[in-house]
């Protein structure tokens, strides 16, 4: 007891005289990872964490390309059998070798996780049928269904040493718990670091919830060495407080300050930043099923969403670069489509939505209502960038062309459940693509739900297209990437033209950083230790 | 007494089981936290396990009755956020409301009492009208306003302390604390400050109004008379006589200051108890919030209910069966 | 953080004219006090007279806009007009919408204390003309009530029903009837005491006749003279609930939505949008407050 209390004594008078030494780095995060566990919460923050320390069997490049990671290459046979070549010489940060065994065992551990929470990780292992090792470096996987996005979902699954918990021999079948005769970590296991072992260029030093997660140089990782010897993680959520710190020199880069505060760092010699487009959009989702819609009301007393010259005029009537300039300080970039031109399956010259308020009152006369209707938009205002300053904006356009609009504006916590029960007619929604594909906006919102909701989860505006129905379906079951990208274009421009969602922009994330360093940054929004360079 | 002692018991846990009820069905009420929770794209059949193993598909008087049950064996739930035990959570946040609160009571009392003897000897003076008028505005000014206002003057104008957030900490006999760094307390002084100022108001009335009363009182007028220096009589009997209602009331806005300095914690940014609460209700983790009320109500009813019986067993004038009230 | 969140009891004083009068001379008489009437009134009768003399109607969407958005104070807009105090993020002229804020945060005020004081002043009532099991349970929920952050209570409430005026005053009702309660049950049992009830029990009168016509009107003032200070309560209330996010809806703001508002642009140097309605909030409650203050003393009422 006595000892205990003095070391801990000496410990905080080092902490407090120590300097900070060289070679050292700290991050002030937007929000805080919820735990060191890898398989535990399918989230920005957490994924950007682990990587650190964690090496899935690919990986997604800052532009989200999947490039090999602990797997060199891999094959299909063209249905749903997958082999994967695994890197030879890696060893964990315990100095166990990295096998096909610890792959079969973090599959495993995916389904057997009890204290996960639903959507980390067990819809991909769900999907497989057989998971088997040829030898030590080969994985050959076996899917349900032909499933053309493996590689991308398996950059973000971590693979755990086997060495954590006693076992048998490894073998992919939950129903006989898969060989392990311990009992399977949970959440609460990994935030002392004691099971927190893996191949990546970290190792975990420290976490304090709410105050920091520190992380040391991995000198047994198999890539080329990483500059940095310590990594500290601060979660700092107010935006002013974490330039501040950037400012004071507390911190040497900092993730999402705000935009307006940009202009503050531009002519400063000290710092840099960048500004990088993001895979997330931002969208206003129509309801065009139900007559009458519960906030919207028209004089001839139906539902005028439904109406697709409504919905033109009201995309019509919004000025997207007024907003990106006045409420985004233009670290937004204009939506003319779900996912940015460049990337998979997105149209290369989506038509220009252009704001053309005349042209919306017209429009509305049309459709018979020249003297346009009432409306209230939905809103977050704490979720996405600005979100309910974008639908206070959108809703003065709208009133200007006759739609006298009204916004309630509530925290995603009683939003998000509202939403889901479909409460709203007009309603602000975000999506970024964790795949970098254009399948994953078109899979989850405009498409009429299936029975299990595993496409069309999130059509709570009632949308209903039979065609693109058909065509997204084929698309995420087509293996070959030409062929799948056409049809996901041909999907996307019948989205475009059916109106029911309005794309408004796709928000930009933002880096700042101290003069003598680089940071890349990344279109998954993710901010790592392995991207930030030295600038000399 | 016996009897008295355990209806007062009884009350005691009437109240908390109370409380419990009526947390539990709040916090139902917001909103399902499994929107929150999984993910849009999640299968149905996954998230119909979770919901199964958080027992939220249970109607919600049964949820209530499970939640109940483990209470009463010691376990308040797991976040649902963070996975962990929801008291682990809350007792890590600890420590940083800890100290600011102690700052803060600490700046009340050495600012508020002597500017509290001052306005009571001369009650009519004008320094003394001034600082009940002060105290007014001290009332007056939302907390939240309060702190804005003083970031803008000590952090964005005369960028004399950092805006937000907790400062450096060491750690002294395993327990994290930001009160023996200088950049830790350049952090606190602004929260602590904006928690102070209604503290040191009320600190300022309650001796003003009990020093006006002692100097009025026959023995005082009697030890004037006599000749006796004016240090002396206040040090020795006017401070005597206000010090009980003074540590009395401190010790009450102590307590419900470490439970509760909800919107500081929240504008400064302060990763304490309070900011904990409001994030929890936000993110709908319903065990964080629960278990953290009732912490909060079993440690004000503890208190109550040993003040009660004291008073009971020193007092004989008070009625063993009557209110408290 | 109210002074009278350290009342343990209350004190009914008779409030006759003779009384009254001396409390007007003492208004009089006292420049604070003085100053902060007329203070006082010049703010209500701004917030009466918001749609004759605010330049914009900042809740009308159409004519705002958001090209004119955090402007300095003394910009001038693409239509023409100066915006004196500045405009927020939605393009608002700052000074209109103060105006109107004013009149938001008056009104949640001043009805939700008329409703806590017509909820209280019943439950107080009836605990002290029935006593027994009837006062027990009310005095138990009171105490319950009294003993929670109002501040909590409210927060969940709106989380769970949603944005609007209406519902904003229905939680502050919630939260605030109870003081109301208690003070209203000490001064009613002193009043029941008094011989005449007495008599008119022993006479056979109705008890409804006896609460209404002689408990209530001889009790009511102690509760009347610290309402005005909640009425400060109330609108501080509502102001933080506009800052934790529930509260009004957005495109009608209070002061304190509007200083909510402001709090992300304080610290990038846009001052001004948290800043001026700041201001006007903090002299709304100070004149509340000190005259509720004066009133207090000079009626003697301790709570």
């Amino acid at each position: 007891m006595h000892r205990t209390l003095i070391s801990a004594f000496i410990a905080g008078t080092c902490l407090l005289s120590a300097p900070a030494w060289a070679q050292s780095l700290k991050i002030a995060l937007s929000s805080e990872p919820t735990a060191i566990d890898p398989h535990y919460h399918d989230l920005t923050p957490n994924n950007a964490l682990i990587a650190h320390i964690f090496d899935g069997l690919t990986k997604q490049d800052e532009n989200q390309k999947v490039l090999p990671n602990l797997a060199t290459s891999w094959e299909n046979d063209g249905k749903t059998r997958w082999t994967f070549k695994l890197r030879q010489g890696v060893t964990f940060s315990n100095g166990q070798p990295f096998t096909a065994d610890d792959v079969i065992f973090s599959f495993c551990r995916t389904l057997k996780n009890e204290t996960a929470i639903a959507g980390s990780f067990a819809d991909i292992t769900g999907n497989f049928t057989a998971v088997e090792a040829p030898d030590s470096h080969t994985i050959v996987i076996t899917t349900k269904a032909p499933d053309p996005l493996l590689p991308n979902f398996l950059s973000g699954l971590a693979i755990l040493s086997s060495s954590i918990v006693p076992h048998d021999k490894l073998a992919f079948d939950a129903a006989k718990n898969c060989g392990v005769t311990g009992t399977w970590p949970v959440v609460g296991d990994f935030n002392d670091g004691k099971l927190a072992i893996g191949t990546g260029p970290y190792k975990f030093k420290s976490y304090t919830k709410g105050t920091s997660v520190e992380l040391e140089r991995n000198d047994k990782y198999w890539g080329p060495a990483e500059p940095w010897a310590n990594v500290t993680f601060v979660p700092v959520p107010n935006a002013g407080p974490r330039l501040a710190g950037l400012l004071a020199g507390d911190y040497d880069v900092i993730e999402n300050p705000a935009a307006r505060d940009v202009s503050r760092i531009r002519d400063d010699k000290r710092f840099g930043y960048v500004i990088m487009p993001s895979t997330r959009v931002i969208y206003f989702q129509l309801d065009v099923e139900r007559e009458p819609s519960p906030f919207v009301k028209a004089e001839n007393g139906k539902n005028p969403l439904k109406d697709p010259r409504v919905r033109k005029a009201m995309s019509l009537a919004i000025d997207r670069d007024a907003i990106i300039k006045r409420i985004m300080d233009s670290a937004a970039e204009p939506a003319y489509q779900f996912l940015p031109n460049g990337m998979f399956g997105a149209l290369a010259n989506p038509p220009k939505l252009a704001y053309d308020p005349a042209a919306a009152k017209k429009l509305l006369a049309e459709a018979g209502y020249p003297n346009g209707f009432q409306l209230t938009l939905s809103t977050t205002n704490d979720r996405y960038i600005n979100d309910s300053q974008i639908t206070q904006a959108v809703a003065q356009y709208l009133t200007q062309v006759g739609i006298r609009s009204e916004v309630d504006a509530m925290a995603r916590a009683i939003y998000f459940p509202r939403r889901s029960k479909k409460e709203f007619s007009v309603a602000l929604g975000g999506w970024g693509s964790t795949s970098g594909e254009a399948s994953s906006f078109l899979r989850q919102w405009p498409a009429t739900p299936d029975e299990a909701k595993t496409i069309g989860g999130s059509n709570y505006g009632g949308y209903n297209d039979p065609e693109f129905d058909k065509l997204i379906r084929t698309a995420i079951v087509t293996l070959d990437d030409a062929k799948r990208a056409e049809i996901l274009q041909q999907a996307g421009t019948k989205v475009l033209e059916g109106g029911a969602f309005i794309p408004l922009h796709f928000e930009s994330t933002i880096w700042a950083y101290k003069a003598n360093l680089k940071y890349a940054g990344r279109a998954d929004q993710f901010t790592m230790a392995m991207q930030v360079k030295s600038a000399k | 007494m016996t009897a008295y002692i355990l209806q007062r018991l009884i009350q005691s846990i009437l109240v908390l089981l109370a409380v419990s009820v009526v947390v539990f069905l709040a916090v139902y009420g917001i909103g399902d936290p499994i929107e929150l929770l999984v993910p849009p794209q999640v299968s149905a059949a996954e998230r119909t396990a979770m919901i199964q193993r958080l027992g939220l598909d249970l109607p919600v008087w049964q949820q209530y009755l499970s939640f109940l049950g483990n209470a009463l064996k010691g376990d308040l739930g797991h976040s649902f956020v963070h996975g962990v035990p929801a008291v682990d959570l809350i007792l890590a946040r600890l420590p940083a409301t800890f100290e600011l609160v102690l700052l803060a009571m600490g700046l009340a009392a050495v600012i508020g009492i002597p500017l509290g003897l001052l306005a009571g000897l001369n009650p009519e003076s004008r320094p003394s009208r001034a600082i009940m008028a002060g105290t007014i505005l001290g009332f007056s000014l939302p907390s939240f306003w309060k702190g804005m206002m003083l970031i803008l003057l000590f952090s964005v104008f005369l960028g004399w302390l950092p805006t937000a957030g907790r400062g450096e900490t060491v750690s002294v006999f395993g327990i994290p604390t930001s009160l023996l760094t200088l950049d830790g307390l350049k952090h606190l002084a602004l929260p602590a400050l904006n928690l102070a100022i209604p503290n040191m108001a009320l600190m300022i009335r309650l001796v003003a109004a009990g020093t006006t009363e002692a100097i009025s009182q026959d023995y005082v007028k009697y030890a004037r008379a006599k000749g006796v220096r004016r240090k002396r009589i206040v040090g020795r009997h006017v401070l005597r006589n206000i010090l009980i209602p003074v540590v009395t009331v401190a010790g009450m806005e102590f307590g419900s200051l470490v439970a509760f300095s909800t919107i500081t914690e929240t504008v400064f940014a302060w990763p304490g108890m309070g900011k904990l609460l409001i994030d929890s209700v936000y993110q709908l983790d319903r065990p964080v919030v629960v278990a953290y009320v009732m912490l909060a109500t079993l440690l004000f009813v503890a208190v109550n209910f040993l003040v009660d019986i004291l008073y009971a067993a020193l007092d004989p004038r008070v009625k063993l069966t009557g209110e408290m009230a | 953080m109210n002074p009278s969140r350290t009342a343990t009891s209350a004190v009914a004083a008779d409030a006759d004219t003779a009384l009254r009068q001396k409390v007007l001379r003492r208004i009089r008489s006292r420049p604070t006090t003085r100053g902060a009437v007329i203070l006082l009134g010049i703010l209500l009768l701004l917030a009466l007279l918001a749609p004759f003399i605010a330049p914009q109607n900042p809740h009308d969407l159409a004519s705002l806009s958001v090209m004119d958005n955090r402007l300095e104070p003394g910009s001038q807009g693409m239509t023409g007009i100066t915006y004196w105090l500045g405009t927020d993020a939605q393009g608002r002229d700052m000074l209109s919408a103060i105006l109107y804020g004013l009149r938001t945060s008056l009104l949640v005020g001043l009805t939700s204390t008329a409703g806590a004081l017509a909820v209280g002043i019943l439950a107080g009532l009836t605990a002290a003309q029935f006593g027994g099991a009837v006062d027990a349970v009310i005095m138990r929920i009171v105490d319950f009530m009294l003993g929670f952050p109002s501040i909590l209570i409210a927060l969940v409430l709106l989380a769970s029903i949603g944005r609007g005026v209406d519902k904003v005053i229905v939680a502050i009702i919630l939260v605030q009837w109870a003081q109301y309660a208690r003070l209203m049950r000490a001064a009613a049992l002193v009043e029941r005491r008094k011989e005449y009830i007495e008599a008119a029990v022993n006479f056979g009168l109705p008890t409804r006749h006896i609460m209404l016509a002689h408990l209530l009107p001889n009790s009511i003032g102690s509760v009347l003279v610290v309402s005005t200070i909640s009425i400060a309560g109330a609108i501080t209330l509502e102001a933080t609930l506009s800052f934790l996010g529930v509260g009004v809806p957005v495109t009608q703001p209070s002061l304190g939505l509007l200083i909510a508002n402001g709090f992300e642009f304080l610290l990038s140097g846009e001052y001004w949008i948290a800043a001026f309605p700041g201001i006007a909030l903090v002299l709304l409650i100070m004149s509340l407050n000190l005259v509720g203050e004066r009133l207090r003393r000079s009626f003697n009422v301790r709570g």
